[in-house]
């Protein structure tokens, strides 16, 4: 049976925008609590490890010991806290929809967070596309420090945090960290050399943390209930509290979904509640589990497939930002390998010569072996060109993240290559979503 | 749907940001410990203002947050919302990343661009409508998924594209 839903709760509730909703739904109540309840921020940080919470916007570490990593001795400089609000990795459309609904949940869990790390001033780095989510979140900003949430003396604790809102401007790269607070500078959002990671030196040269928009709704609610109720939700305490699940693709009813980490695949697919099952009834032929950056698994590969870090991990894929892309058996492999290599080939920073050399190359192969001029070698190039872009030659993960649709998919469906530079043309026919439409 | 209406940049004169645009400006500088990093932001102000970033612009802006220009041309040529050129009054913006993609956008995208006969990049005679192709803007379980100009439209066909087409200003 489904759970009550805790992240969206509000969702699609009349004005779920506003903060008089917020307020009579108890919203800030937990402010109040931890700001004027004794707590300290040492505490607040120890709550949010105990959870277990793991940072949702795609790597998964857990979010108490990053804050953990913040110097005690700031030498005199303040502590950031960036929300990444970017959300560009295909399938992803979660923080899209927590912004636009209920934006006043996202703001709790930011100015407790803030609080935990003693700082005083954070951004809210959102992707340039989303304009109404901007919108949305500005007003919802402007309500906080109307009723006292924001600015100076919040509820007459002493502690004081401004909040700014700071549009990006089309660069999936600004969702690396590193190339989050180059952009966030005035910068080309090229990720930096690491370490110093950003928890020691981040923007403007001062200890910064980044956390993604889900992250922060979660420490919301760690805070509400405690860590004991989050640490309990989920398959184990290391994959552990509620979690969104955005699924699209050949499935009857797309969306976002919430659900115990750790649901199991079929039940997102296949499950009343969830996905519904496959369109006009086709068969499953791959999944892609997370995102663009993780490795396609075969309809085999999603018997038994818990949705969490691990689980994931244990099928040599990943949960990253939890984009569940489902594609039925009418789809050529190679097409989509193409389309996914598309968009990294456009969106490499440049700044990594394996990466900036790599990517398009990729592309060009892909789009020749598609277009049915495929070479024999072609497939072990492809091959040899991931290997020489992968495995952290690069200053960021993009280059892996690149070259994990190719690998996999060759890996998984490599008669479905051969057959389309042997023939040269698809194996599962023409091109039927794109006739479909057309015709 | 209004269509967007810009201030006119006289070519080869320096730009000047209008009042209102001004204090919008001094507004953002406020919320920053440095210049530079109100520089996306005023670079959204400018293309609100003008429709696009011209030259001139782009050196208002550098001497305004006291960067070199070629900083400023190289943070503005790096992310592609900004418009190095000038639009159409609606910009139609087709994603094609893969769920779009698994949806159809390969095919909606060929039939907007039979109907108005442009391509990719390109604007209309008549100054409405220019198309681009973007990456993934998360619109996944709706796909596929487009924005004319600030708003998001879908899912979205070939024959509600139609009509709003016909609509549109």
């Amino acid at each position: 049976m489904k759970s009550e839903p805790v992240l969206l709760a509000r969702v699609g509730r009349e004005r779920s925008q506003a903060i008089d909703t917020y307020l009579a739904d108890g919203g800030y109540e937990t402010l109040r609590k931890v700001l004027t309840g004794g707590w300290t921020p040492e505490a607040v940080t120890e709550e949010v490890k105990k959870s277990g919470l793991r940072g949702r916007g795609g790597a998964g570490f857990p979010t108490g010991v990053k804050w953990g990593f913040v110097p005690k001795d700031t030498k005199g400089k303040p502590v950031y806290l960036l929300c990444n609000a970017d959300e560009s990795e295909p399938g992803t459309f979660k923080d899209r929809l927590l912004m636009e609904e209920d934006p006043h949940q996202m703001l709790e869990g930011q100015i407790l967070s803030a609080f935990a790390l003693r700082c005083h001033t954070s951004y809210v780095y959102i992707r340039g596309e989303f304009f109404h989510g901007a919108r949305v979140l500005q007003r919802a900003i402007d309500e906080a420090y109307e009723k006292g949430f924001l600015g100076e003396n919040i509820l007459g604790s002493g502690f004081s945090h401004d909040v700014t809102v700071h549009r990006g401007a089309g660069a999936y790269i600004c969702g690396e960290e590193t190339g989050l607070i180059e952009s966030l500078e005035g910068k080309r959002g090229q990720p930096r050399v690491k370490p110093p990671f950003p928890a020691v030196v981040g923007v403007f040269g001062a200890p910064t943390i980044v956390n993604n928009v889900e992250t922060l709704c979660c420490v919301t609610h760690v805070l509400k209930r405690g860590a004991d109720w989050f640490a309990k939700i989920g398959r184990n305490e290391k994959n552990s509290g509620p979690k969104l699940y955005c699924l699209s693709g050949h499935v009857n009813r797309p969306g976002v979904y919430e659900a115990p980490m750790g649901l199991q695949m079929k039940e997102l697919l296949f499950g009343d509640d969830y996905g519904r099952g496959m369109k006009d009834g086709r068969k499953v032929k791959a999944v892609i589990p997370g995102g663009a950056s993780a490795a396609m698994l075969t309809a085999g590969e999603i018997e038994d497939c818990p949705l969490d870090f691990d689980g994931l991990a244990a099928k040599k894929s990943m949960l990253g930002s939890a984009a569940i892309i489902v594609m039925n058996e009418d789809t050529c492999i190679v097409d989509a390998a193409t389309n996914l290599a598309k968009f990294f080939s456009h969106e490499s920073c440049g700044q990594c010569t394996p990466c900036r050399e790599g990517t398009p190359w990729l592309h060009r192969v892909l789009s020749r072996i598609e277009a049915g001029e495929g070479r024999a070698e072609d497939v072990e190039l492809l091959e040899k060109i991931s290997n020489q872009m992968g495995n952290g030659i690069t200053l960021c993960v993009f280059a892996d993240a690149a070259i994990a649709p190719v690998l996999s998919s060759i890996g998984k469906f490599r008669d479905e290559y051969r057959y389309h530079v042997e023939n040269k043309r698809c194996l599962v026919g023409p091109r039927a979503a794109v006739e479909a439409v057309t015709a | 749907m209004t269509s967007r209406r810009y201030a006119v940049l006289p070519a080869g004169r320096p730009a000047e940001f209008p009042p209102d645009a001004r204090a919008r400006i001094e507004r953002i500088l406020s919320r920053y410990p440095t210049k530079q990093a109100a520089l996306l932001p005023v670079l959204w102000v400018a293309q609100e203002t003008w429709g696009w970033i011209s030259r001139e612009a782009a050196e208002e802006v550098a001497r305004i947050l006291e960067l070199s220009p070629a900083h400023v041309s190289g943070v503005l040529t790096f992310y592609t919302m900004y418009n190095l050129e000038p639009v159409g009054r609606h910009l139609l913006q087709f994603c094609t990343s893969i769920s779009c993609h698994l949806a159809g956008a390969g095919g909606l995208l060929e039939h907007c661009r039979r109907r108005l006969g442009i391509d990719l990049g390109q604007t209309t005679a008549d100054g409405r409508f220019t198309m681009v192709e973007v990456e993934c803007i998360a619109g996944c379980d709706r796909a596929p998924s487009m924005m004319i100009d600030d708003a998001y439209h879908e899912p979205m066909d070939p024959s509600k594209l139609d009509a709003l087409l016909e609509s549109l200003p």
